[in-house]
């Protein structure tokens, strides 16, 4: 008997065979969004660290159109990785069970997403007071 | 009487003693609203073309053999109707993605079923048991701890959803570790230690990204995402816990 002869299909572009794909690529990349702004509150700390006057640069810094125009593009990337990992998490966790029943993975997503939304108001409540 | 409907369906055509790779050929089905795809291939091979070669059995979502990708997307040929199909205007069926094409929709499962009995997918007992011993005992809430998992028909749709198994044939795969974690996850199991070599390994958990379309394309909701996402915490938990308590140290 001959060796079998199968045909195996290239992965060239597999991410454009479905939205789904797409979606999760999109889902990984806004990560680079998230460390952005993480390396932007690092440089603060560390102008922070050089007195005060470094600081007032950096704070003017990022009152410019070009750098609110990165913030705009970073909150639109953090919105969408953080509703797209919430979306995932009841996948990353065991059986959660409340009075004998399972919590549904709607209702894991859903407190993901208002716990998230409670932290940024939270946040921008602090800010705000802080800032007057 | 309603007027007879007819569907295009473009088939995958792969003869491994002729081509050197795969075309499309289209065929022309009538087609009522209780058809399934599986119903219109049938139709091809009894009425059209007897060449075509496909995988099938039950007819009813619970074999796991007529997997097949419809319009890109990895479905059961008998668990998707040609009515639903009408609106994207034609049906291309191709051999599950991922998978050698054996001829035809027909692939090659040889790398599935080796998995499948690596994760040792049965349940080991702690010690030696007779059928003398009586029947195990299991509360509704063990049982709810694996029974999801237990769903799986094998039908290798969560292998063509999983990008992760298309770029590294070696990764262990969607069901085959919910397999894994279907007997860990088990009260009579207790053959944990054996598998997680498995789990911990190059090729286990870590090799899946959460892509999750895996679980999107399950026809059971089995949801392997899940069973092999929750062992990513396992295998940490395995990692770390060495160092608290080494393996082997109360052997001897």
């Amino acid at each position: 008997m001959t060796a079998k002869r199968t045909y195996m299909r290239p992965m060239t572009n597999w991410w454009q065979r479905l939205p789904f794909y797409k979606r999760y690529l999109w889902r990984e990349a806004t990560c680079f969004g998230v460390i952005a702004y993480a390396l932007v509150l690092l440089t603060g700390l560390w102008r922070l660290s050089q007195g005060a006057e470094a600081f007032t640069a950096w704070r003017a810094a990022l009152a410019s159109p070009l750098s609110l125009l990165i913030h705009v593009a970073i909150l639109a990337a953090f919105v969408f990785h953080s509703w797209t990992w919430f979306e995932v998490m009841p996948k990353t966790m065991p059986f959660i069970r409340v009075g004998g029943k399972r919590v549904a993975d709607d209702t894991i997503v859903r407190s993901g997403v208002t716990a998230a939304v409670v932290a940024t108001v939270v946040v921008l409540v602090l800010a705000a007071w802080g800032l007057k | 009487m309603t007027a007879e409907r007819r569907i295009s369906i473009e088939c995958q055509r792969y003869n491994p003693e002729q081509d050197t790779e795969p075309h499309y050929q289209t065929y022309e089905v009538p087609f009522t609203d209780d058809m399934s795809v599986l119903q219109g291939l049938q139709y091809i091979k009894d009425h059209l073309d007897g060449s075509l070669t496909f995988r099938w059995s039950c007819r009813m979502a619970i074999c796991g053999s007529c997997g097949i990708m419809i319009n890109g997307v990895p479905s059961l040929g008998c668990h998707t109707f040609l009515r639903d199909l009408v609106s994207q205007g034609k049906v291309r069926v191709e051999p599950l993605t991922h998978f050698p094409i054996q001829r035809d929709l027909a692939i090659d499962q040889t790398d599935f079923l080796r998995k499948l009995e690596s994760v040792k997918p049965y349940i080991i007992p702690a010690k030696d048991v007779t059928p003398a011993d009586g029947a195990y005992r299991q509360t509704p809430l063990q049982i709810d701890e694996y029974y999801q998992f237990s769903e799986c028909i094998n039908c290798l749709l969560c292998y063509a959803a999983c990008p992760q198994y298309g770029l590294n044939p070696q990764f262990t795969g969607p069901a085959a570790l919910t397999l894994l974690h279907r007997y860990n996850a088990d009260s009579r199991d207790a053959g944990t230690a054996e598998r997680m070599a498995i789990i911990n390994g190059e090729n286990g958990v870590w090799g899946c990204t959460l892509v999750s379309y895996c679980s999107e394309v399950c026809p059971k909701h089995v949801d392997p995402a899940r069973a092999i996402n929750q062992n990513k915490i396992n295998s940490t938990k395995d990692y770390f816990l060495r160092f608290i308590s080494p393996r082997g140290a109360d052997k001897g």
